[in-house]
């Protein structure tokens, strides 16, 4: 029934505990959300690579963590998000959407379970306070409590083939990393201080997330680069992450997901749980759709070297029929990749083109993802 | 070797005889990331000033190589369009760009202003 936080009007910018690390390191500094995060240390492409060919190490602090907790925190996501998040078992974690009771998209979200009556709900910054006002709202005739513990909350990723190797030998004391199956997390200790190791993340490579109080954010990192030497581990910046999610095919806030797009126009039909619980915000205008001729997200490829960004135009013969939501040249495909949203009927057309600065790039309809690890092994 | 100098748009240029050099400055392919393409103008383009004569795209994004006069493109550094990580590894060197023939003469910054506009 309450909700805690820092509202937008009277926060002060917040900061990564690892700034001075990053700052120490060679980071190029971007600001991202109000917070001063990496985008690269050196090259944004041999970071890419790194995490492809053995791992790479991300802080992405400036994600949002708000605790739900109480008897009626199931049920009261369930009511609130997207998804059935009363299914899941403690240690679980689940991709889930914050929807608008239009049926767009707030925020997409990792929603893990912590107990019975405690959950991990894990936001994009940019819509840190978004999503926790739209939690708060909800939470009327429920007996739980939403708290933003973003800042006292520090969230590293070690993503990349050798990423088990490396995290398994920081001295962690928990049950066997090995036997941790995607989407599932695990209470650990490091150094005394608790961290929730979770195998998710948004590289399209195995890999951990761990969140670890603030303070102990510089000797977890610090471990982790030291164990990470004899794999090749490099440090990654958000550059690298977009790259390395584009690939994989994942949507990204701002970009593919936003308030006037709904869950299925961007294949995530699947998120959304019509069948198997009762009413939550957003349902009767996803079971209404949204609307005949409603743009269809769509992957891209092309050749050559120049890429397509978001905001170009996509045409079929001289007609805009959509426009990019993110571009890229791919760097472990070696090509142009896109995602876009179109017209349904351009979903399946063989002449389109997307104009890059005044020329006309021609480009492929593509499944998604790009890139899969397996197709790749 | 005369004397490098900068444009606001991040650029630099150095002026032997008639014929000018252009590249982006350090600072610029810093900004820029890993450069992946470039896109050069043809030998004998006319332009004027302001007028974007080429692109540098990197993971990231675009930048333009913006005349910072009128003149004409005399040579194109084809080294570098084969490899544009050129660029970054020497923005200031052998990752120049093009060399021009100016027609006006451009508003150019010494060193000191330029660093002081990148500080």
């Amino acid at each position: 029934m309450t909700a805690t936080g820092a509202s937008p009007a009277e926060a002060t910018a917040p900061e990564t505990p690892l700034l001075a690390v990053h700052e120490a390191a060679g980071a190029q500094l971007i600001d991202f959300a109000g917070w001063r995060m990496p985008v690269r240390y050196g090259s944004d492409l041999a970071e890419h690579e790194a995490v492809r060919e053995r791992a790479g190490l991300f802080d992405l602090s400036h994600m949002a963590e708000l605790r739900v907790s109480g008897p009626d925190a199931a049920a009261f996501l369930d009511a609130a998000l997207a998804g059935r998040l009363s299914a899941i078992e403690p240690w679980q974690a689940k991709y889930s959407l914050l929807l608008t009771e239009q049926g767009g998209i707030v925020d997409d979200l990792i929603v893990y379970r912590l107990g019975e009556r405690e959950f991990l709900v894990v936001a994009n910054a940019s819509n840190r306070h978004a999503a926790l006002a739209a939690l708060a709202e909800r939470l009327d005739g429920f007996d739980a409590t939403v708290v933003d513990e973003t800042e006292q909350t520090a969230l590293v990723a070690v993503q990349g083939p050798a990423a088990l190797a490396i995290v398994g030998s920081i001295g962690l004391e928990s049950e066997p990393l090995e036997e941790l199956r995607y989407y599932r997390s695990l209470p650990a200790v490091f150094e005394g201080e608790d961290v929730l190791v979770a195998r998710t993340g948004y590289t399209g490579e195995d890999g951990f997330e761990l969140y670890i109080a603030a303070h102990a954010a510089e000797d977890l990192w610090r471990a982790i680069v030291l164990a990470g030497e004899a794999h090749g581990l490099a440090l990654c910046g958000l550059a690298a992450r977009d790259t390395l999610r584009l690939e994989a095919g994942m949507p990204l806030y701002g970009h593919e997901l936003s308030r006037d797009v709904q869950p299925v126009q961007v294949g995530l039909g699947r998120v959304v749980a019509l069948k198997t619980k009762g009413d939550f915000v957003g349902r009767a205008a996803v079971e209404a759709g949204p609307g005949e001729g409603a743009p269809v997200l769509i992957g891209l490829t092309a050749e050559g070297r120049r890429a397509p960004r978001a905001g170009y135009p996509v045409l079929d013969g001289d007609r805009v029929v959509g426009s990019i939501t993110s571009g890229a040249l791919s760097p472990t495909l070696g090509h142009p990749i896109a995602m876009a949203l179109v017209e349904p009927a351009a979903a399946s057309s063989d002449s389109l083109t997307v104009d890059v600065r005044g020329s006309r790039l021609p480009a492929v309809v593509t499944p998604l993802p790009f890139y899969t690890r397996e197709a790749r092994a | 070797m005369s004397e490098t100098k900068y444009t606001k748009d991040h650029e630099w240029v150095r002026v032997e005889g008639d014929i000018a050099t252009i590249g982006i400055t350090d600072y610029a392919q810093a900004q820029l990331g890993d450069v992946v393409f470039v896109d050069l103008p043809g030998i004998g383009r006319a332009f004027a000033a302001g007028e974007a004569i080429g692109e540098i795209e990197s993971t990231k994004s675009v930048g333009e190589l913006l005349a910072p006069a009128a003149g004409e493109v005399v040579e194109v550094n084809d080294e570098v369009a084969g490899d544009p990580t050129l660029v970054n590894s020497g923005a200031e060197g052998a990752g120049w760009l093009v060399k021009v023939r100016f027609s006006d003469e451009p508003e150019l910054l010494d060193e000191a202003a330029y660093r002081e506009l990148t500080a």
